[in-house]
């Protein structure tokens, strides 16, 4: 995979479950603005007013359960990678916006969080499946992603994907 | 193996392989569509690939229905890009106040039982109510499956949930998901498919089995099929479908999780702010003060809904304190209501009316409330800053009934005191 190392800074929410779509991207951006630079200055505006001033291209989001629940809009990881996220670390994860994320090329890994403080350094290494609290304190394990995640992240997403191979290529035995 | 749950049938059938739950597969599509908030991003993909024809068996389609009509220039111009592109590539446009999409695609007749539907949309889990998937994804997904016809599936695991027993007078699906949501949580379902059974679901219409399964995802599930039976074959009958059979679960079919509901236990409900899993019954809310009382939505619009709210409606003027906002489902639920009457009891008992499609469920436009406005609604979501306001707005989910009958009193109430 193309880097397997990356490292940032964590940034945490109240709420820490079931942060949804709406407050990603509330619904009232979605059709004003179609620039995914300009939608990136509003990303989780409704719970934390600050954070697009806040966050570093690099850096991660640190979540409990059910990340990203709610609405289909891919509007939400894109704009989260336009705003400079790396990656981002949760217990769970709502299912369209799993797909999402690796359709655009935005790895989400899958593991313990409650340890990671808000503002901490990590670094994630996604060919070992493993999270590293660079300040000091825990990590945690996770499981390698399924191989078609590798894949569509490999191609940098899932249009791209098709483009290279003119339909789905998922049979591959390894990346 | 054991036999097969609808999901593994249909994704099998669509795949040409034999598969079980937790199996990736590469499936045909049958049918797709995206709605006015997520074309662009679709066609944009689309275009960048090539795209000309729609390769999905029966086609795809467009519908402008979340900003509809349009509010402003910005949105006109999307609803502009989006007729050009379905010109361009025939693709069915559902165009401003034919409905929302939810309710017009079921009503084109261009899906059936047995299919593979996905959707740019997160409630188009909703056709599962006429015995088939159907699935929402973000709109590269989408793309993908209009491009190639095909897309990748993982085979989920089934839930299945056998509601006995009947449901009391003036309660009813609407009361039935949410007890489920709030026993199962807001992930309680991430990847599932959710099949309905049991005495109760039997007498439940179609409009109240789209009722329920629009709602599997608000526990994150990804299909909610219904099985076969004489409701299904009616309904499909009354859009000119002749239909004698579907798809059914096997009596061998391997379910991960069994849950029990027994419909005479069932009270009206409301999921409390701000989650849709924060369920309690009306019964426990009495006496909020309510400002926005609306009915609508994709869960909520159709016909027998309206009807029941005019039910209670009838002769009588709502709160002068609320303001109560109606969006039937689709213009043709709108002319079935006009006919019926149901809808000139509605606006007599001063409903706001606009236009058949989403209303103001996402916050778009027709009905954002103000600062501090407590707002009941028939929708399927409830989150801070959903209606378009985040400035301490509180919004309760109900059905029809507990909606009007909190209009009428300026405050929650439990429909079966009336
Ligand atoms: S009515 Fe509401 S939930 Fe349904 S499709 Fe429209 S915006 Fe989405």
């Amino acid at each position: 995979m193309a880097s397997t190392r990356l490292e940032g800074r964590a940034h945490r929410f109240e709420p820490n479950d079931d942060i949804n779509t709406d407050y990603i991207i509330s619904g009232r951006y979605k059709f004003k603005i179609g620039d995914m630079q300009e939608l990136a200055k509003h990303v989780m505006e409704d719970i934390d007013p600050d954070f697009a001033q806040k966050v570093d291209s690099g850096d991660f989001i640190v979540a409990g359960r059910n990340f990203g629940c709610g609405s289909s809009r891919e509007q939400a990881p894109r704009a989260l990678k336009a705003a400079g996220v790396a990656a981002i670390i949760a217990r769970s994860y709502a299912r369209i916006f799993y797909r999402n994320s690796f359709n655009i090329g935005l790895p989400l890994i899958t593991c313990e969080t409650d340890w990671i403080e808000d503002g901490e350094r990590l670094a994630i290494d996604l060919g070992n499946g493993k999270v590293i609290g660079l300040d000091g304190g825990g990590n945690a394990e996770f499981s390698p992603l399924p191989l078609t995640m590798r894949i569509l992240l490999e191609d940098g997403g899932l249009i791209p994907h098709i483009k290279k191979h003119g339909g789905f290529s998922l049979e591959r035995g390894e990346v | 193996m054991g036999g097969k749950t609808i999901a593994e049938k249909v994704l099998s059938d669509r795949s040409t392989s034999d598969c079980h739950a937790g199996d990736i597969v590469v499936a045909a599509v049958d049918y797709c569509m995206a709605q006015d908030g997520t074309s662009k991003l679709m066609i944009e993909e689309l275009e960048n690939l090539g795209f000309e024809r729609a390769r999905t068996k029966s086609g795809m389609a467009v519908v402008l229905d979340h900003s509809a009509p349009s509010p402003s220039a910005e949105v006109s111009r999307i609803h502009g890009e989006i007729r050009r592109f379905s010109k361009e590539c025939e693709v069915e446009l559902h165009d401003v106040g034919e409905g929302v999409c939810h309710q017009v695609i079921p009503e084109s007749g261009k899906i059936r039982p047995g299919d593979l539907v996905v959707g740019a949309d997160s409630h188009t889990c909703t056709y599962g109510a006429l015995n088939l998937c159907s699935t929402g994804l973000g709109s590269a997904d989408v793309a993908a499956a209009a491009f190639t016809g095909k897309l990748w599936f993982r085979v989920p695991e089934t839930y299945r949930v056998n509601i006995s027993g009947s449901v009391g007078e003036r309660t009813g699906p609407k009361d039935l998901i949410l007890t489920l949501i709030g026993m199962m949580g807001a992930d309680g379902a991430t990847y599932k498919s959710i099949e309905f059974v049991g005495d109760a679901i039997r007498t439940i219409g179609m409009d109240g089995r789209m009722t329920m399964a629009n709602m599997v995802v608000e526990m994150g599930a990804k299909f909610g099929p219904f099985q076969f039976d004489d409701v299904t074959a009616d309904w499909y009958d009354s859009i000119g479908m002749k239909i004698d059979n579907g798809v059914e679960s096997d009596a061998d079919a391997v379910y991960e999780r069994e849950v029990d509901i027994d419909a005479s236990d069932v009270v009206p409900k409301v999921a409390a702010p701000h989650r849709v899993d924060n369920v309690r019954d009306v019964a426990d809310c009495e006496g909020i003060e309510v400002n926005q009382a609306f009915l609508g939505t994709c869960t909520n619009g159709r016909l027998s809904d309206l009807m029941s709210a005019a039910k209670i409606l009838k002769g009588k003027r709502v709160h002068e304190n609320v303001r109560f906002i109606v969006a039937p489902a689709s213009r043709r639920i709108l002319a079935e209501a006009v006919r019926s009457g149901a809808f000139g009891t509605l606006i007599e008992s001063g409903a706001i009316v606009v236009a058949p499609g989403c209303g103001p469920c996402v916050g778009t436009h027709a009905g954002v409330p103000s600062d501090g406005d407590n707002v009941i609604s028939t929708a399927n979501r409830n989150f801070m800053g959903r209606m378009g306001n985040n400035s301490n707005v509180s919004i309760y989910l109900a059905s029809p009934e507990t909606v009007v009958a909190s209009a009428l009193n300026g405050h929650i109430t439990d429909p079966r005191g009336l």
